[in-house]
């Protein structure tokens, strides 16, 4: 093992920043990171090793014991769930003879759950050592579970078990632009890159993320700050549940992605750039790849690119399973090899980002947007949209629809519209943004998609009227509670105490000052969290609870508390130890 | 006369009884308290349940068993007031360190594996109560509206609240009376 | 002309690269903290010292003061939001003060104190966690441990040590011990180290020491924590 190791660090050349790549060897090798491992990689990285441990032990991907030859994950996404993920798991369970959370006793294989893969419009999804598995059923799963007894090497599976469908029902002005080929490039050099620059900021182009920072302001800081080392990073740790839109784009529009890239890189001055590739898009990777070295033999990357006398080149690496990489400065702190935790802001990225550097962070969309701005001008991409809102949205619409997938649309767009083009009948609301961003009811459906009104990164989950709310919240809480980086109080504990609270009153156990309590945990982890995700945790509940206080009303117990506990079932030990079923040895959870 | 009274119940759960002693430390002030308080069931007065019409509860200890619950409940039930009094009513005290083992391993060690343990066997009569997988807090089982801390809650703690209750002011303890230890 | 801002009113000079928390400090105006130290590297994780500048929440440890800044330090709301917070911390771990060791000197307790906190609100977690007490002068008890990594940037910063570190994610984060048992006795930590003294809690303890100074006449048995905090921060608590 020490010489497998030490030839991995080397190839990496012993750099601290690749943690995750090394870690992410490692694992393929070996089905785990072992303690051995740690130790000399610690030695080799110069680094503590606690270091090391707090990294394997951060992100969901690594595992300090084996996990097994197949490590099978199951999205636990509400939309995977709507799509029947919950009786597919049980036939897995039963299928594999193994429990959820566990690896079968031969150590062959582990079956878990997991975040959000990024398949909603294929689902229910999962992974299997990291590759994508799509419309999951119980015949898939027979064929799996074969596979799997056989211990068949993946790469012999049926790919049909790993197809990943693009779905863009809808393109608009982004999505009927053809990949670049280094027109952006040569437009930007042509024009110059102050006038390049001008035309983006004339496009009115806004971070495609959510947050909506305009891009221009962001590439403009960081040209300014005095530095001689800047960087572009590509944010693609698309982790927002029920959105997939980057995944689309990075399949089909790779080039334009990276495009882009460079003429941020162009503009700003770095001649170094990352796409921040989240774990679950392992199967975009050899692919992507290959479209960088395709880039670099024309010339689009390199040294001296096109012969006008710049450099750049981008790295890909790849995330380990942490939606809260998708923070800037988390995912920042994730490149350079360690755990990611949001860092303290100000300083923000563009002053003192990667290794301290100024540094542009912006989202795989944002990128493809600058690219074809930078072709056609900022008035091509301004012409649609609203006045704050310009050019158009890529969105992912999954849940209850007829034709889920990728739709671009004008900002200004109604939800009424959307809901129409996808044919979404007797909607009871749509989940707009993902769990952090907002529930609308159907007497919101005039809203529009817009920075100014509905702000979403793309995620646009429909629900009909055979869903229950609560099920939606139940699901957010928890996993807002598993994704929580952990690094501030009230996000840590407030994260957990808020899916008991959830839990609570979604299993009837609540009673009138629930709510009341509910209310008021949410208002503390909204109002005192570090970063955007203890921020926004509550959100699902908040927004709920403002649209459709009857629905908690109705299973609030007309009693003044009740324990959050199972009291009975605390005694149950108790019981089997005493032998004992009388009366005296139950308890009821409320006092009749 | 007695009748105007201020009904008070006091009782001691999984508790050490030190409260109970703690509130005994009121020494001549108890006097003028009884002038205007009226003992309900409490160890003091061996009465075995609440009057459907008591003002305070103050109960010691936290919650390890059946019994503990249902007497918690008669408590929730008759007593306007419900204080939470001492560390272990308040987070389960020292009670609740057994908290992080087992119970099969607590009764394990007590009753079967320990040193010392002639004819093993873990009582099953069914008038004893069950104990509880984990010692709960007062406050996840009912309601509380009140909490003393302390272990114990010095004497003055206690006539620092009931004198601010007697006169009709919301109870609030100074810095000085509030301590974890 | 020296640069102010104000805290509740009152004008508070500060320099240049100063946080509000340094600001405040040398003012003589006590925000409400436990990550922070003034001797270490500011943390702002443990959310205790948000203040609202200019209507928004900051963490006054890591917020940088700037002229004419409105800031909120003491109100009903905030104190009750700090209360709630330091009760989220007293429900995750295991705090039976009684039976601590620190008391009366544990710096969580004298800000619940501060806060008039008198109850811990929220279900507790009762989770299990360790005590290694391997070390022949230092223990960790696991159970009073609420990450406000002081021990960790003591070691790092003062000792050159790197001893000690959080590890994980959520509400299973962990401190951990950089040996390769994962015990502090095969660490390189000793027992007169920054980091062994620096514990605002009962975490970490030296041992044989505990109740030199009996319950009743301990630091916050008396003493406010505002007024220990700034009559004394710069200095190592407990040496």
């Amino acid at each position: 093992m020490h010489n497998y190791i030490l030839q991995i660090a080397q190839e990496n050349d012993f750099q601290s920043t690749r943690l995750l790549k090394i870690l992410h060897a490692i694992q393929k090798r070996y089905f785990y990171i072992p303690d051995n491992a740690i130790e000399v990689l610690a030695e080799q990285l110069q680094l503590p090793r606690t270091h090391i441990q707090n990294v394997v032990a951060f992100y969901s991907f690594f595992h300090t014991q084996s996990s097994g030859k197949y490590t099978i994950l199951i999205s636990d996404s509400i939309t995977d769930l709507m799509l029947g993920k919950s009786d597919l798991m049980s036939y897995f369970e039963q299928k594999l003879k193994v429990d959820i959370g566990s690896v079968r006793a031969d150590g062959l294989v582990s079956l878990n759950n997991t975040s959000c893969t990024g398949m909603c419009d294929q689902g229910p999804a999962g992974l299997v050592n990291g590759y994508a598995l799509t419309h999951l059923t119980k015949p898939r799963i027979d064929q799996i579970v074969n596979y799997v007894n056989r211990e068949t090497p993946l790469a012999q599976w049926d790919s049909d078990l790993f197809r990943v469908d693009d779905n863009i029902v809808k393109p608009d002005l982004l999505l009927n632009e053809k990949p670049l080929h280094g027109h952006a490039i040569t437009s930007t050099l042509t024009r110059g890159l102050s006038e390049t620059l001008a035309e983006i900021e004339l496009s009115g182009l806004r971070g495609r993320g959510g947050a909506g920072y305009t891009t221009a302001w962001k590439w403009k800081f960081c040209r300014e700050e005095n530095a001689t080392q800047r960087y572009i990073i590509c944010n693609a740790d698309e982790g927002e549940p029920g959105t997939f839109k980057d995944r689309v784009l990075l399949n089909s529009y790779a080039d334009s992605v990276f495009e882009g890239m460079t003429v941020a890189a162009a503009i700003v001055g770095a001649t170094q750039g990352f796409l921040y590739l989240r774990g679950e898009y392992v199967h975009l990777l050899d692919k992507l790849e290959a479209v960088l070295e395709a880039r670099r033999v024309s010339n689009l990357l390199g040294s001296n690119i096109l012969q006008n006398g710049f450099d750049f080149d981008i790295e890909i690496c790849l995330g380990a399973g942490a939606y809260i990489c998708g923070e800037e400065s988390a995912l920042i702190e994730s490149l350079e090899g360690k755990a990611g935790i949001p860092r303290n802001r100000p300083p923000y990225p563009v002053t003192q980002g990667y290794l301290g550097k100024p540094t542009v962070v912006n989202n795989v969309e944002t990128y493809v947007a600058a690219a074809n701005i930078a072709v056609h001008g900022g008035a091509w991409f301004a012409d649609k949209g609203t006045s704050k809102s310009k050019g158009t949205k890529i969105l992912s619409i999954s849940g209850d629809c007829k034709a889920r997938g990728i739709y671009e649309y004008a900002f200004g767009t109604t939800v009424k519209t959307i809901l129409a083009d996808c044919g979404a009948i007797d909607v009871l609301g749509v989940q707009v943004g993902g769990p952090s961003g907002v529930f609308i009811s159907n007497d919101e459906f005039e809203r529009k998609i817009a920075f100014e009104d509905l702000a979403t990164g793309g995620s646009f989950i429909i629900f009909n009227h055979t869903r229950s709310i609560l099920d939606v919240v139940h699901n957010f809480s928890h996993f807002f509670a598993h994704e929580s980086c952990g690094f501030c109080t009230p996000c840590r504990v407030g994260t957990s105490l808020l899916k008991k609270q959830v839990d609570k009153i979604v299993e009837g156990h609540g009673s009138a000052g629930d709510i009341v309590a509910l209310e008021e945990l949410c208002q503390v982890i909204k109002n005192y969290s570090h970063c955007g995700l203890g921020q926004t945790a509550a959100n699902p509940v908040l927004s709920s609870l403002e649209r459709y206080p009857e629905i908690y009303q109705a299973m609030l117990k007309k009693i003044s508390y009740e324990p959050g506990f199972d009291l009975d079932k605390s005694l149950e030990t108790a019981r089997r130890m005493a032998n004992r079923d009388d009366a005296a040895a139950h308890l009821a959870q409320v006092e009749n | 006369m007695t009748s105007k009274k201020v009904k008070v119940a006091t009782v001691s759960l999984a508790g050490c009884f030190g409260c109970h002693m703690s509130f005994l430390d009121l020494d001549e002030r108890l006097v003028d308290l009884v002038e205007h308080v009226q003992f309900d069931r409490s160890p003091l007065t061996d009465i075995e349940h609440c009057s459907d019409d008591c003002d305070i509860g103050l109960i010691e200890g936290g919650v390890c068993n059946s019994e503990n619950v249902h007497v918690l409940r008669e408590f929730r039930k008759n007593c306007k007031i419900l204080v939470a009094v001492g560390a272990c009513a308040i987070n389960g005290g020292l009670p609740a360190m057994r908290n992080h083992i087992s119970l099969e391993d607590c009764l394990n060690e007590a009753y079967m594996d320990g040193i010392g343990i002639e004819n093993p066997q873990i009582p099953n009569d069914i008038e004893l109560p069950l104990l509880l997988d984990k010692v709960y807090p007062l406050h996840e089982v009912v309601k509380i509206d009140y909490f003393l801390p302390g272990c114990p809650p010095s004497a003055d703690v206690f006539w620092a609240f009931l004198t601010d209750l007697l006169a009709g002011r919301e109870p609030e303890l100074p810095y000085e009376l509030i301590h974890f230890d | 002309m020296t640069k102010t801002f104000e805290i509740d009113g009152k004008k508070i000079p500060y320099e240049e690269g100063q946080t509000i928390m340094q600001a405040a400090s040398a003012a003589g105006v006590y925000i409400a903290h436990l990550c922070h130290n003034p001797q270490f590297t500011p943390h702002g994780s443990c959310k205790l010292c948000t203040v609202k500048v200019n209507g928004r929440n900051c963490s006054a440890c890591t917020f940088p003061a700037s002229e004419g800044q409105n800031v909120t330090n003491v109100s009903k709301e905030l104190n009750e939001d700090r209360e709630k917070i330091t009760q989220m911390l007293f429900v995750e771990g295991n705090h039976f003060c009684p039976s601590c060791e620190k008391t009366g000197n544990c710096q969580l307790q004298a800000v619940a104190y501060h806060l008039n906190m008198t109850d811990n609100h929220y279900p507790h977690f009762f989770e299990n966690r360790e005590v290694d007490a391997s070390h022949p002068d230092v223990m960790i008890d696991h159970n009073r441990c609420i990450f406000c990594t002081l021990c960790v940037r003591a070691s790092e910063e003062v000792d050159g040590k790197n001893v000690f570190a959080i590890s994980g994610r959520g509400i299973d984060k962990r401190l951990i011990v950089n040996s390769k048992s994962g015990l502090l006795k095969d660490s390189e930590l000793d027992g007169n180290d920054c980091a062994a003294h620096i514990c605002p809690t009962g975490a970490i303890l030296i041992k044989r020491t505990g109740y030199s100074v009996p319950i009743g006449q301990r630091i916050y048995d008396h003493a406010h924590i505002d007024a220990v905090a700034l009559a004394s921060e710069g200095e190592v608590h407990d040496l």
